[in-house]
């Protein structure tokens, strides 16, 4: 994943204040990461490499942690989040079908982030609303019943908002232009 | 208080180091039992294998004898049902997504596997579980040697060689469950990590997974 302009700085930054505050004693590994993580919603290589060093313990062994636990990721969460339910009922009926789907439209596998961070894809156990199966959540809302068919009409909601942002935006740099 | 304990293996009465563990003493005195994991130097081995099973008197369930301290008295059995099962079952599962492709592996006829298998009895093709063929690409950026994880059975002597004797620590574990495997930091090739290409992990290799590209 290529860095955005500013944010080797920010990782840098982040991974010091946090390392700057703990004992930096092996054990102390995971609670590092999570401050890490909570600050930059993700563990980037860089900061992985930073960790290793100030830990003192060898760059594979905070990436074998990392990639252990669920709670860790390695991507930065997307503009537009999605997390399939593959939980015992929405597995039945065909989540992973919808997974798939969404692997598809968006270019990318689970638990990565698209290259242009407007996408993340996510696994999850189970979400709650079993009867409503499969269930995918997009951003904060819940969807139902998630066919095929209907990741596609989730895909093309997601774009037409992107579109819509993208020109917003560019109208709004017009108009700071013309003033 | 002597340093020494007396134990019988098999029937056979053997003086051993106090403090010693099982496995080694066994297989010092030439008493073979299937291990992968077992390291001498460690001092808490991981018993990750699970393949040195071994019955001892007065103890209800087969143990792991590569954790074990030998102790005076010690009455041990190397077989039984109950552990041949054990093993058996521990064998089937690390072989059921093992590349059994031996007649192409560099390891053929030196491979742990094929020894824990002739010695034991066991067949290197199983059928109660499901095989799962491994398509991990095979990184051959070092200069000399190669690593093959569809032959790793991620016993952790090359990840101990890395690290205390060649000083690195290049290689580690990543992942869980069965998508477990050793790699670098980043899953970047060899090559392009810290690894020093030194060849120690490739000495420690029980099977045909890190070889020489010859």
């Amino acid at each position: 994943m290529q860095l955005l302009e500013g944010e080797k700085e920010k990782i840098l930054a982040c991974v010091d204040e946090v390392l700057g505050s703990s004992s930096k004693k092996q054990e102390d590994l995971i609670p590092i990461l999570q401050k890490v993580q909570a600050k930059l919603g993700y563990l980037p290589g860089l900061a992985m490499e930073k960790i290793a060093q100030g830990v003192a313990v060898p760059a594979a062994d905070v990436y074998a942690l990392a990639t252990f636990y669920n709670q860790f990721r390695l991507n930065p969460p997307g503009k537009h989040q999605v997390k399939v339910c593959l939980g015992t009922a929405c597995y039945m009926v065909g989540g992973d079908i919808t997974l798939e789907s969404f692997e598809r439209r968006m270019e990318i596998k689970e638990g990565e982030t698209s290259p242009d961070r407007l996408y993340s894809l996510e696994r999850v156990a189970c979400v709650g609303c079993c009867t409503m199966a499969p269930v995918v959540v997009v951003d904060e809302e819940v969807e139902g019943k998630v066919t095929p068919t209907r990741v596609d009409g989730i895909m093309l909601a997601l774009q037409e908002e992107n579109r819509k942002n993208e020109n917003e935006k560019m109208s709004g740099q017009e108009a700071g232009e013309a003033e | 208080m002597s340093d020494t304990v007396k134990i019988t293996i098999d029937e056979k009465i053997i003086e051993a180091k106090k403090g010693e563990k099982l496995l080694w003493v066994a297989l010092q005195n030439d008493i073979y039992i299937p291990h992968l994991c077992a390291i001498k130097e460690e001092n808490r081995p991981n018993a990750s294998c699970r393949l040195c099973f071994v019955e001892i008197e007065g103890v209800s369930n087969p143990v792991t004898s590569c954790t074990r301290n030998v102790e005076e008295g010690m009455v041990v059995k190397t077989r039984s049902p109950v552990v041949d099962r054990l093993v058996k079952t521990a064998f089937e599962l690390l072989i059921s997504d093992h590349n059994l492709k031996c007649s192409d592996c560099p390891a053929n006829r030196k491979c742990a596997l094929q020894k824990i298998a002739k010695e034991r009895g066991l067949k290197l093709r199983q059928k109660r579980f499901k095989t799962i063929a491994r398509d991990y690409e095979i990184d051959d950026s070092p200069e000399e040697f190669a690593f093959d994880r569809s032959r790793c059975v991620l016993c952790g002597q090359c990840i101990w060689a890395d690290r205390e004797e060649a000083k690195v620590g290049a290689i580690g574990f990543t992942n869980r469950g069965i998508k477990r495997v050793v790699t670098t930091f980043e899953e970047a090739p060899l090559a392009e990590s810290i690894c020093t290409q030194c060849l120690m992990c490739v000495e420690a290799c029980p099977v045909g997974a890190l070889y020489y590209k010859k």
